[in-house]
């Protein structure tokens, strides 16, 4: 049970079955009994009595599909999330099921125009080749529908990071399985690792709709650009910088009183924390927000780099700093804090 | 227009309240209107919803207005003490700088710009907000990432014509209160509901409605004008009466209600005309979309410059808006 | 069911998003009704068809949405000699407008033409632009007093455009995004009488799906079905179109798959159409449908969501092209496929492990 494992499945928005899977063995293992809705989240309800608290992390992560196959065995594909056609070219990948490999090829720059140099390489004209001579054969191995990841490997570098793709939002999924380590009594804690987060929310809509949460908390893997040529008000969160919490983005503003909380509760116990200084971006808050008649929801995020690309980084400090400060904030609403 | 009319609304677009931080606002209205309604409370995200009773029958009607305004909000405080912000709701750049804001505490601000060579350089990358803070410290004493701020503007009436911030929405906070204090015999039961964060997205209107359940949803909100030099090709006037809309991008108003609408103001002598607005949202489209689906139109008041510190309304349209409201909510509302 | 003279009446009539309830909804109801038990509409104006299965302890409910409602104009001004200035209603491509016949909706239905100015009195590079929409005007003939007298601002604007049958088996004609969806949900309910099923079927002819989807979004919210299937059109091979893009007209209907499509939903799709022997195309979405499959999803505590397409050339224009073989087929496949949903195949929507 580790971010490793996790974060090395396959789980492009509305093909989460590898994560989904592993998941609920864990959680079996730990001795829960999640179950599924309609379209996929996976659902854990512990507890006792008190205040309906939906903590979320979701399980998709962006990727491509295929969409045809070419008659000389080419794979096409779309895109699935947001990703920029510019870190596509030259990558290695994944389909499918029985995770064929493929490389997205590109002309090579020997037989393109100097004007071509300029240009952004756009996605729909790209395409996968796995090796395939013809449809025929390609159809073998590969077809229309299945799934493709980044095939990039998870490892621990530098000064205690982790590099892998996907660590938005496995991350999320990883602290959610610390907190269901802890013994929760006065209140009712929903875990929630949901679907399609990418293409807009939809699994957190349904499911905080069925739960009808009274605090909601969405755990992400956020935007970190602390990088060469982004001025120090750009960088958004700072990584190694501690849990980072959103004051406003274009989904959702927090509760004022749930962000104080949990200033309060890293001021007094130590616990490094950040504000994630945008308005941009989005995440499940947004749809926990608007269940029903409404429900307060905070979002508190691990920074990671180069988020929805083939690779992204994050620092373990960060991953602590979340955990300890959640496992808090939980207790405090055992302790009677309301927003 | 009568003093206390004008003072009124001047209280209400001068006091503070952009998306999600309402409560200057709130605690505004709920002070003046908790004297005509049986009924007064707030939601889980912060709308002002008060009922006022009417007799067994008759239908659940929700009139809505937004009470936030756009804002800005920090995202950074650098060593000298700037702060850095980005958006709440539509901010145009090039109406920000050098603007003049203020912040729930008080604290004022100025919004200056880095070196351009070209005026399209004008973003709100580029803006920051003076506070007057001579390093970070002195500014972290007064302002913390995720303060938001407020365009710092008084109302100020020119002839028949109001200018302020924050017409959007506060003339429609104006229209539903002012609805509440004349109506004498309502036929419905009337849900007023003051709705948070319209400018992010209608989020206050989508839980409060799915919450009330309403038979019929007006809302009532700003519209733009075709009536300046070379403006947006639009039938709406400032002066020519309460619009009533017929579509934006948020919805296409229920024709039926719509129409009875026209009918009724035309029978009372109310001025009007109809409004089709090509780019923008109101909370009725929010409202329409609630559980199985509500009937909902939407009463405009003109204004010019929206979402400028600016906003200009005709105080013979807010008249003709509360008189169509009123009339509507003492009608049987058959459509 | 003439699935033909069913085009042709409902493709003719009239129906902007928002005001298609009015016009278009009797002409659907006037075919649907005979087909089901019952027939209402709701508050956004959707006209649903109850067809009741075989009395069981807990009959499923399954949604079939097409939309009634086609992209148009509406009229935003009036100049001073009557001419009127216009925007449009869910994604009209300007630049097919000029020269074009209307119909303005006014107190009476107006003949109007969009006017162009002649090229003997352009520049030479004025040619070389497009027209975008605030450039466009309609003129309906008539004095400008006597425009003001029959119409408003607000007032509604169609393509005027009779349906045409062309070789082989394929039509022409406006709005069959997606009259053509509610074709599809006729034959079905028609096929239906071929089979036993416990499945009470709601048929509706959604309302406002070019305008954001909102018909199917507050109809399966009262609906709540255990499986909603949208029927709609997707793009057809059109010269200039990378094929790979595109479906074939006369292959069969679509089967979309992606996240927003129940796994199982579309394997028993794709099972029915094995079973009838009829071949189908398959279509793969990698986000939005941008179909009212989109928003029945999220209905409520989550539906489980199919989503058939007719393959269409020209969408959004006033000669959108299809197969009729192509609806007939989806029908069949749909009316298979209800017929094998029971308890069973509801409960097993759930469960992903």
């Amino acid at each position: 049970m580790d971010l490793r494992e996790l974060a090395s499945l396959p789980g492009v928005s509305g093909h989460e079955g590898k994560v989904r899977e592993t998941l609920i063995s864990w959680l079996r293992e730990m001795g829960y009994e999640p179950r599924t809705d309609v379209l996929g989240n996976v659902i854990v309800r512990t507890g006792g009595r008190g205040p309906k608290v939906m903590v979320d992390a979701h399980m998709d992560e962006v990727g491509l599909v295929v969409t045809a196959i070419e008659k000389n065995g080419f794979v096409r594909f779309q895109k699935v999330g947001g990703i920029d056609d510019r870190v596509l070219l030259s990558k290695r990948v994944f389909i499918g099921e029985e995770r064929v490999p493929g490389v997205i090829g590109v002309k090579a720059i020997h037989m393109q125009e100097p004007k071509e140099w300029e240009q952004v390489i756009p996605w729909h004209t790209l395409t996968i080749d796995i090796g395939a001579k013809s449809k025929e054969e390609a159809e073998k191995k590969v077809k229309v529908g299945d799934y493709i990841v980044f095939d990039t490997e998870y490892e621990e570098i530098g000064d205690d990071l982790v590099k892998s793709k996907a660590l938005d939002d496995r991350v999320g999924c990883a602290v959610l399985l610390e907190l269901l380590k802890e013994k929760w009594e006065k209140l009712e804690l929903y875990c929630v690792f949901a679907v399609q987060e990418e293409v807009g929310t939809r699994g957190a809509r349904v499911a905080a709709y069925e739960i009808a949460p009274d605090i909601g908390i969405a755990v992400e893997g956020t935007i970190c650009s602390d990088l060469p040529g982004c001025e120090e008000h750009q960088w958004v969160t700072k990584l190694g910088g501690g849990a980072a919490l959103s004051v406003m983005d274009r989904g959702s503003i927090p509760s004022r009183r749930m962000l104080e909380e949990f200033l309060r509760l890293a001021r007094e116990n130590g616990i490094p924390v950040q504000f994630r200084e945008s308005g941009a971006g989005g995440n499940d808050a947004a749809a926990i927000q608007l269940a029903r008649s409404g429900c307060p929801v905070a979002s508190v995020s691990v920074p990671c780099r180069y988020i929805h690309s083939p690779v992204s980084l994050a620092s373990k400090k960060d991953f602590q700093s979340v955990v300890k400060l959640l496992i808090l904030f939980l207790k405090s609403v055992e302790g009677g804090f309301r927003p | 227009m009568t003093d206390e009319m004008f003072q009124l609304i001047k209280g209400a677009t001068e006091a503070f309240g952009p998306s999600g931080s309402e409560e200057p606002i709130r605690e505004f209205i709920k002070a003046r209107v908790k004297d005509y309604v049986d009924e007064v409370k707030t939601d889980p995200l912060g709308n002002l919803i008060c009922v006022r009773k009417g007799p067994a029958g008759g239908k659940k009607v929700l009139l809505d207005a937004h009470m936030d305004e756009i804002g800005l909000i920090v995202t950074h405080i650098d060593d000298k003490g700037f702060l850095r912000f980005s958006n709440v709701g539509g901010v145009n750049p090039y109406i920000t700088l050098g603007e003049r804001v203020y912040f729930a505490n008080g604290t004022t601000g100025v919004v200056g710009i880095e070196k351009i060579d070209d005026p399209k350089e004008v973003k709100l990358e580029k803006l920051f907000i003076d506070i007057g803070a001579k390093d970070k410290a002195e500014a972290e004493s007064k302002v913390r990432v995720g303060d938001m701020a407020a365009f710092q503007r008084h109302a100020e009436r020119m002839g028949s014509r109001i200018a302020s911030k924050a017409m959007d929405d506060r003339i429609g906070c104006v229209v539903v209160m002012e609805t509440l204090r004349r109506v004498k015999s309502p036929r419905h039961t009337i849900y007023a509901v003051f709705a948070v964060q319209e400018e992010v997205g209608l989020r206050g209107a989508r839980v409060a409605a799915f919450g009330i359940e309403p038979d019929v949803g007006i809302a009532v909100d700003v519209t733009r004008t075709g009536d300046t030099p070379k403006a947006i090709t639009m039938d709406v006037s400032l002066g020519k009466g309460a619009a009533i809309k017929v579509k934006d991008s948020s919805l296409i108003c229920h024709p039926g209600l719509r129409k009875y609408l026209e009918k009724l103001a035309a029978e009372r002598n109310i001025p009007y005309q109809l409004e089709v607005l090509e780019a923008g949202g109101t909370d009725s489209g929010a409202i329409q979309m609630t559980k199985a689906g509500v009937p909902a139109v939407v009463v405009s008041v003109p204004c010019r410059y929206i979402h400028s510190p600016s906003e200009v309304v005709d105080e013979n349209d807010v008249e003709a808006c509360i008189n169509l409201l009123v009339a509507a909510v003492e009608s049987p509302l058959d459509f | 069911m003439d699935v033909k003279a069913f085009l042709k009446k409902a493709s003719e009539a009239p129906g902007v998003s928002g005001f298609e309830y009015v016009t278009v909804a009797p002409i659907i109801r006037e075919f649907m009704a005979p087909l089901v038990d019952e027939v209402k509409t709701d508050a956004l104006g959707n006209l649903i068809g109850l067809k009741r299965g075989e009395v069981g302890t807990r009959n499923p409910k399954v949604m079939l949405a097409g939309h009634m409602d086609e992209v148009g104009m509406m009229v935003t001004r009036i100049e001073d000699r009557g001419f009127l200035r216009f925007t449009d209603m869910g994604g009209v491509d300007p630049r097919i407008l000029p020269g074009h016949e209307v119909v303005v909706h006014g107190k009476m239905p107006l003949r109007g033409i969009v006017g162009v100015k002649p090229p003997h009195v352009m520049a030479r590079d004025e040619m070389s632009k497009t027209y975008k929409m605030e450039d466009l005007f309609i003129d309906v003939g008539i004095p400008g007093e006597k425009v003001r007298e029959l119409v408003s601002v607000g007032d509604l604007v169609t393509y005027h455009r009779q349906f045409t049958e062309l070789m082989g088996d394929l039509v022409a004609g406006k709005s069959f995004d997606d009259r053509a969806g509610v074709a599809v949900i006729l034959v079905a309910l028609e096929e239906l009488r071929k089979y036993r099923y416990t499945a009470d079927v709601y048929a509706v002819a959604t309302t406002q799906e070019e305008a954001g989807l909102r018909g199917a979004a507050v109809s399966s919210y009262g609906i709540f079905p255990d499986v909603a299937i949208a029927i709609d059109v997707c793009q057809g091979d059109t010269p200039g179109v990378p094929e790979w893009r595109t479906q074939s007209l006369g292959k069969g209907p679509a089967l979309c798959m992606g996240g927003n499509i129940h796994p199982k939903v579309y394997e028993g799709l794709t099972k029915a159409a094995a079973d009838l022997g009829i071949s189908v195309q398959q279509e793969v979405a990698p986000g939005p449908t941008g179909t009212d499959a989109w928003a029945m999803q999220v209905a409520r505590e989550g539906v489980a969501t199919g989503l058939i397409s007719i393959p269409l050339r020209y969408m959004h224009t006033s000669v959108e092209t299809l197969s009729v073989g192509d609806i007939e087929k989806a029908g069949k496949i749909l009316a298979r496929f209800i017929a094998s949903v029971d308890a069973g195949f509801v409960e097993g929507l759930t469960k992903w492990i």
